[in-house]
């Protein structure tokens, strides 16, 4: 798998946020083999020091970073977090992401295809945070993305994959473009099913973040992704609507 | 000169970007900032005067999903 060029083993992408410790984020992180973990940026006093530590931290386990914009509801506030992202991380990737609706966090998808052809004509490499409307997709390609991720949910909702026919869609329909379900998964089997339909990636936050044991969640999650992309690549049964014997008919004595 | 330094008001001498930053406690903080909406590169930040009234961001790397 490759996204803007780089290419991948692991095909679940791991937000670090809401973990009980920085001893259990790193834990999952390992546990989930993620290559790429979300990270944001916010706010710091003179006199603090969370984000150096929280920098040195990321350093040390090793990952490749993808800033995001979240919290921001316009197109301007976006693109000058992009900015401030880019110089902070050092990375020309950014998660973009347009909050139209405070309630569902939905994005703005008209500010968001503005804000991503603002930031790929700026050298931006953009994995845009969308809905599954194919219009929308295709002018984000348009605007520049090389790589789209849809919503499976709203955000932390753990509902999985609301629009089972809508993301099928979008997956017969740009074959080509590397797509990854963000947001919404609650279970492994929610990543399951998004493997299965040909997805090429997850990314999870809240669903490993919140559980229990954050750690077993994250390799539950990782071993999910396995299976689930391992169906995909072993061309799965189509549904039917009536029963077809499994065990031969053929043969069968006759005891009646 | 009075600023808001991430939404809160301080006082401030120093003019210059670099310069308050250091004022402010963040001398070798690794920090994006912006002025008044705008994002100001680190590298520009000795060429960026402060004005009395000025909004000042001050962003460090956090967790995010």
């Amino acid at each position: 798998m490759e996204f803007y060029g780089v290419t991948l083993s692991s095909r679940l992408l791991l937000g670090t946020a809401r973990y009980p410790s920085p001893k259990i984020l790193e834990a999952a992180v390992r546990a989930s083999r993620a290559e790429i973990v979300t990270v944001s940026l916010r706010r710091e006093g003179g006199d603090q020091r969370a984000g150096q530590t929280f920098w040195s931290f990321i350093g040390e386990l090793g990952v490749r970073v993808l800033p995001n914009t979240a919290g921001c509801h316009s197109v301007k506030e976006a693109v000058t977090t992009a900015h401030m992202a880019r110089e902070l991380f050092g990375t020309t990737w950014i998660k973009l992401e347009v909050i139209g609706e405070a309630d569902t966090l939905q994005p703005d998808v008209f500010g968001l295809v503005e804000a991503a052809r603002i930031l790929s004509e700026d050298g931006f490499e953009v994995f845009p945070y969308t809905t599954e409307d194919l219009v929308v997709a295709e002018r984000l390609l348009e605007a520049g993305c090389r790589v789209l991720m849809p919503w499976g949910a709203p955000i932390g909702s753990a509902r999985g994959l609301n629009n089972l026919f809508g993301l099928r869609a979008m997956r017969a329909h740009f074959p080509d473009v590397p797509l990854v379900i963000d947001a919404g998964l609650g279970v492994p089997s929610h990543a399951a099913a998004a493997m299965e339909m040909g997805y090429d990636a997850v990314l999870l936050n809240t669903a490993v973040a919140e559980a229990g044991d954050p750690v077993r969640m994250a390799e539950a999650f990782a071993l999910a992704v396995d299976a689930g992309r391992l169906a995909h690549t072993a061309s799965p049964l189509e549904p039917r609507d009536m029963a077809a014997p499994s065990t031969p008919v053929l043969g069968k004595a006759v005891l009646a | 000169m009075r600023i808001l330094l991430n939404g809160a008001e301080r006082q401030l001498t120093a003019s210059r970007l670099d310069e308050a930053l250091d004022a402010l406690g963040y001398k070798g903080a690794v920090v994006a900032t912006a002025v008044n909406g705008r994002f100001v590169p680190a590298l520009r930040r000795a060429n960026t005067q402060l004005y009395d009234g000025d909004s000042l961001e001050v962003l460090a790397p956090m967790q995010g999903g």
